[in-house]
């Protein structure tokens, strides 16, 4: 295990809550999704807790979007998507009936991997989402406050009416983060966040995670496993699985405190990935 | 290893034909295009010289058309082209971006690919056929439907009032907008289908609803190109000689009735020009279309205009950098 340690640094966090004290946010039990007859993920048991950050990470195509995805219902949009077993919120069947989807995202916002502005002002992209959530009042301080809380706001507070197509790309992540935490979300999802972005804006979008994680819980999913390690408290490995009928699915391999899973895995797969050892 | 050797031309000349022969196709033509474009205007502006000459630019300001006193003016025309290209463009825009968002957000697979294919061919019907089922059709619902329903709602209004008619200003909005919406109506639906899934997908991750995020993602993201999608539909319409020609009326004069008969520039010139009596009457067809060519032009230019405004951010930018500068005691240059 020695050789992993040095392998991969992990960095000093704060203590984490002890299990019994940590609250579960979303609670997934044998959940499975598909698209049309294939199997994306399938038995997945796995708690996200409040306040902390948790990473997903894995190989290349084992469903690590898709998880995320079911988490604030953004797979509703694909046609042929359907899933089994449950994903409970705050103790709510997310999936159940007379949970809208429009009011689980309100809930639960997500970062995409491509930053993704919209084409209008710095200002009217913060506050978008508050116009249509109906949260015009101080909508200025609103704004001011998301951009803060995305580290942007002293870059770009003199030129809020320029449009967000002129920021550089790392600035756009953060101008999509702050767009996310603008509407007072409990969750924020992060599709691998920085890998379009430079080593600057990628600590810069780090730091970023650990001071946001005092309000909100955050779940990213990301192929950079130093990442992970250095800003999850908790992290998930999932794996590729060939089931006998021929399909390849994505299942939960692991799912520990992050220094767990990157100095002293109990899964063999979970070793092997983590040290750059794969299968 | 001789290092020259490498870079040296290892081809013979003959295949480095491309380039240049490239270069000078593309730009023959351009210049070809702009050449065409002179040669008209040249031929149009000759052609209009006798009317010229007696009417001056009076013409444009003079509503007679009157060939057995030889008295021309083109303003009843221009009027009535106003009238009919912009209430249609007005009618069919609306209608072109639902369609549009129709085919590209709700529509299932399959309804998109089968509809889609069904307004790009109203795109391809000859005006002369729409024209014909404008008398045949169109004509007869608007004198016995549409006119009697418009006037007992809206008489109130000068524009619903009058003798009810298949044929007049009415008629031509509705053949026109049936012409100019699938024209909008494909282009527009081009422009939303390239909006990246992403923005759509943000939007929707705020929170929004379908509509929501159309109208506040889809429709800013496409809307430059919207406004020279109805800049097209809009020449068309000014333009159009056949349809409207068949279902107009053709007749002189500027009234508030949308029931009433009227003409349009490009019509009458279609309309008059095989049968004109005098050399002074085919000057003044001539001068019409030296107005229609410059009204066109003129919407299309202003149509590049808005598509392109004037970007001021680089300006803003400078003199942010130059104070910034300022601010820490140093020059910018
Ligand atoms: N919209 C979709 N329609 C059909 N199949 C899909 C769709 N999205 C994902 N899949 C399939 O589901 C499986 C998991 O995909 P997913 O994108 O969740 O993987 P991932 O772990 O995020 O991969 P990556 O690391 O490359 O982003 C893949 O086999 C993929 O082909
Ligand atoms: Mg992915």
């Amino acid at each position: 295990m020695e050789a992993i340690k040095t392998k991969i640094e992990v960095t000093e966090k704060e203590r984490l809550p002890v299990v019994s004290e940590r609250e579960a946010v979303f609670e997934a039990r044998d959940l499975a999704v598909y698209y049309g007859d294939q199997r994306a993920i399938d038995g997945v048991n796995l708690d996200i807790y409040q306040r902390l950050i948790t990473a997903i990470i894995g190989p290349s195509g084992c469903g690590k979007s898709t998880f995320l995805r079911t988490l604030n219902r953004m797979n509703d949009l694909v046609p042929a998507a359907r899933l089994t077993g449950q994903l409970r919120y705050r103790g709510i069947d997310l999936y159940g009936p007379g949970v809208d989807a429009v009011e689980v995202r309100r809930r639960v916002g997500m970062v995409f991997q491509k930053p993704n502005p919209f084409h209008s002002s710095i200002y009217d992209n913060v506050a978008y989402g508050l116009r249509i959530l109906g949260m015009k009042k101080d909508l200025d301080e609103r704004v001011e406050k998301a951009l803060r809380a995305a580290a942007l706001w002293d870059e770009v507070k003199d030129r809020l009416k320029d449009s967000a197509l002129g920021l550089s790309g790392g600035q756009q992540q953060r101008l999509c983060i702050a767009r996310a935490i603008a509407v007072e979300p409990e969750v924020v999802l992060f599709d691998e966040p920085a890998s379009a972005l430079d080593p600057i804006s990628t600590s810069a979008i780090e730091d970023l995670m650990h001071e946001l994680k005092r309000d909100y819980t955050l779940v990213i999913v990301t192929h950079n496993m130093q990442q992970a390690a250095r800003v999850a408290d908790m992290t998930a490995f999932f794996g590729l699985d060939v089931s006998p009928d021929g399909n390849r699915q994505g299942v939960l391999v692991e799912y520990d405190e992050t220094e767990k899973i990157f100095t002293n895995p109990s899964d063999k797969r979970t070793e092997g990935y983590v040290t750059g050892r794969f299968g | 290893m001789d290092k020259k050797s490498v870079l040296e031309r290892t081809r013979g000349r003959l295949d480095r034909i491309g380039d240049p022969a490239l270069k000078a196709i593309t730009f023959a033509a351009a210049a070809l295009a702009v050449t065409v474009l002179g040669l008209i205007a040249f031929e149009l502006v000759r052609g209009s010289r006798l009317a010229f000459h007696r009417f001056g630019l009076g013409f444009v300001t003079s509503q007679t058309w009157d060939a057995i006193h030889n008295q021309f003016g083109a303003l009843s025309l221009i009027f009535g082209t106003a009238v009919t290209s912009i209430l249609a463009i007005a009618i069919a825009t609306p209608l072109a971006i639902a369609i549009a968002l129709f085919l590209t957000e709700l529509a299932p697979k399959p309804v998109r690919a089968l509809l889609g294919a069904l307004v790009e061919m109203l795109a391809a019907i000859p005006s002369v056929i729409l024209g014909l089922w404008g008398i045949l059709v169109l004509g007869p619902f608007v004198q016995n439907q549409l006119e009697p329903f418009l006037n007992s709602t809206l008489g109130f209004l000068p524009f619903f009032r009058g003798p009810h008619s298949g044929t007049g200003i009415l008629t031509a909005i509705l053949i026109l907008t049936i012409m100019v919406v699938p024209i909008v109506a494909s282009v527009t639906r081009e422009l939303f289908a390239t909006v990246p899934p992403e923005l759509r997908e943000g939007a929707l991750a705020l929170g929004a609803t379908r509509w929501e995020m159309v109208r506040g993602v889809l429709l800013p993201a496409a809307r430059p190109g919207i406004f020279a999608a109805v800049a097209l539909g809009f020449g068309r319409a000014v333009g159009e000689a056949m349809a409207v020609l068949m279902v107009i009326g053709s007749q002189i004069g500027i009234h508030l009735s949308l029931f009433a008969h009227s003409d349009t520039l490009a019509a009458r010139i279609a309309g008059q020009y095989n049968g004109s009596s005098t050399n002074l009457q085919t000057s003044s067809l001539v001068y019409l279309a030296t107005i229609l060519l410059v009204i066109s032009l003129a919407v299309n230019i202003g149509a590049q205009l808005l598509i392109k405004p004037i970007d001021r951010r680089p300006r803003r930018r400078r003199i942010a950098l130059d104070r910034a500068f300022e601010a820490q005691g140093l020059s910018a240059d």
